[in-house]
């Protein structure tokens, strides 16, 4: 896995270390100052920063503009895509226009239905799915050819990277499904949430015989719980989360007010055990409006300081 | 076939309540198979709109015909004779069967009773489901037979996404997960080794994206 691209993020992949990012939602409005806090919390403890791009259908800032603050800031956004929003022409020039900031890092997602958001009645576009959407970067990139076969000026460098949930079903394709990202050309990978921790071993045993552990850096997805409520509604309402039993009760089973203590003690010891699997080259650590735990977080794993590469 | 389903009553009476002389036309087709606009829905809506009318102290006359096919020229010329009798025609056809009255009777107005839904088969009786988009381009060949572009509520080619749980869809436990289906499928024929082949990018040119489509034979116009 040599060096394709200016990214910070790959830089890091690829000498080594244990690599760390964070995620932001833009604002719902105008306001620059919203994006700028949160990343002023978390700036020196993370990598690289990911942006949502109108995460759970819900209409915010555009991530384009939110990783232009970060890039004016001097820090390392992960632009985030989904294929819901857009048809490949937007795809291919919000890929120029943000190469053209030197943004260096992708995530190719098909986002949430919009049914979920503020806009249910809109239209969906799914143009291209999430892996298509990794190739028309890889090709953008590598070949330096629009989709329609023409020559880029300056072709975008992005390193590129994808989701993964272990824990969707069926379970059986989670491998296979991971291989296919990879042969789309997915670089690195940020899973979902991980509570499940022996099902995330299990399948990382999986993604190992198979030796794409090798092909591909694995971020493991973190996020803790604020309260035993939130770990319910993880639990019962969010498609794909897998939040075992044992993980709500011990939530439950804990006083209110040391409830949010006890969500980042899961989180850190999550974080530990995970830092043990052999595949696993980073943390992303998605603390959702509560971007000022991440650096307790990155601190007590022993993540910190971050290094210079 | 295609899958529709009866208008509110409240909307259809608001679009007629003016005129005083209606034809419930309905087709013998696809819309009597899924009991929204056969002979016995005309009856139906017939029957219900008189009596509304005559409660509301209104006198207005509505005919029912029946047409074997609204979308087709021969039968739609049924009526020709009549046409002139009405002020407007209520047609309880599908969309297509509302738009080919509309080109051929010019000056009468047409409006549609029924909501044309989807491309679709009956699982049992009362309870139709989506099939196919006609995009035009049919891939069914490399999904198992199942279609993911009308049955995956993000139509993705390379599925399933995050969201399928237990065998459902993100949108809701009721829906199936088109990706489940074609995953069982594989499986089931054996050729899970599928799944790991890359869908190609689509060309939706022949979809509704490309505009209004067309199929031509050359060999059997006459
Ligand atoms: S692939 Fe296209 S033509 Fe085939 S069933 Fe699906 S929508 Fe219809
Ligand atoms: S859960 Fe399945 S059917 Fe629903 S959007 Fe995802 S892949 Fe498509």
């Amino acid at each position: 896995m040599s060096e394709k691209t200016s990214s910070k993020l790959e830089r890091i992949l690829a000498s080594g270390n244990l690599a760390v990012t964070s995620e932001c939602g833009p604002p719902r409005g105008t306001d620059p100052e919203a994006i700028i806090e949160k990343a002023n919390l978390i700036k020196d403890y993370v990598d690289a920063i990911n942006i949502t791009d109108n995460q759970t259908s819900v209409t915010r800032m555009c991530s384009l503009a939110a990783c232009i603050r970060l890039k004016l800031m001097g820090l390392e956004p992960v632009l985030q895509m989904v294929t819901r929003d857009r048809n490949r022409i937007a795809l291919q020039s919000d890929i120029l226009g943000a190469a053209s900031f030197d943004i260096n890092n992708m995530l190719c997602l098909s986002g949430d239905h919009q049914s979920f958001g503020d806009c249910a009645a809109g239209q969906n576009v799914h143009d291209l799915d999430s892996m298509q959407l990794l190739q028309l970067v890889r090709k953008m990139r590598d070949e330096g050819k629009f989709l329609g076969g023409d020559e880029i000026k300056r072709p975008p460098k992005m390193f590129v990277g994808a989701a993964a949930n272990p824990f969707a079903d069926p379970f059986e394709i989670r491998v296979p499904r991971l291989a296919k990202k990879v042969a789309a050309g997915a670089e690195f990978i940020q899973t979902q949430c991980i509570y499940n921790l022996d099902k995330f071993e299990k399948w990382m045993e999986g993604v190992r015989e198979r030796g794409l552990h090798e092909k591909v850096h694995i971020l493991a997805g973190v996020t803790p719980f604020k309260s035993a409520g939130m770990a319910r509604y993880m639990k019962n309402r969010v498609p794909g989360m897998d939040v075992p039993d044992d993980v709500v009760k011990r939530m439950a089973d804990t006083p209110k007010e040391k409830q949010a203590e006890e969500g980042i003690n899961i989180c850190v010891e999550s974080i530990q055990r995970l830092k043990e699997v052999e595949g696993v080259h980073g943390f992303h650590v998605m603390a959702i409006e509560w971007e000022e735990k991440v650096p307790g977080i990155i601190e007590r794993t022993g993540l910190y300081p971050r290094p210079e590469v | 076939m295609i899958v529709a389903e009866r208008k509110p009553i409240d909307e259809i009476i608001e679009k007629i309540k003016d005129y005083n002389k209606i034809l419930l036309l309905g087709c013998n087709e696809c819309v009597t198979v899924c009991e929204a606009g056969g002979k016995k829905e005309v009856g139906v809506l017939a029957s219900a709109l008189r009596m509304y009318f005559l409660n509301k102290g209104k006198e207005i006359l509505i005919d029912e015909i029946t047409l074997e096919r609204q979308c087709d020229h021969e039968y739609l010329e049924e009526i020709r004779d009549r046409i002139d009798q009405y002020d407007a025609v209520l047609s309880l056809a599908c969309g297509v069967g509302v738009q080919f009255m509309a080109d051929k009777y010019l000056s009468t107005p047409v409006y549609p009773g029924v909501n044309t839904c989807f491309l679709g088969a009956t699982e049992k009786r009362g309870l139709w489901t989506e099939r196919c988009q006609a995009c035009g381009q049919c891939i069914l060949a490399s999904t198992g037979g199942i279609c993911p572009i009308s049955r995956c509520a993000k139509r993705v080619l390379n599925g399933p996404c995050g969201g399928s749980t237990n065998g459902k869809c993100e949108l809701s436990k009721e829906l199936d997960c088109a990706w489940q289906l074609i995953i069982d499928r594989l499986k089931a024929m054996d050729r899970l080794d599928d799944y790991e082949k890359l869908a190609d990018i689509k060309d939706w040119s022949s979809d509704r994206a490309g505009g209004p489509r067309k199929v031509v034979r050359e060999d059997v116009q006459e």
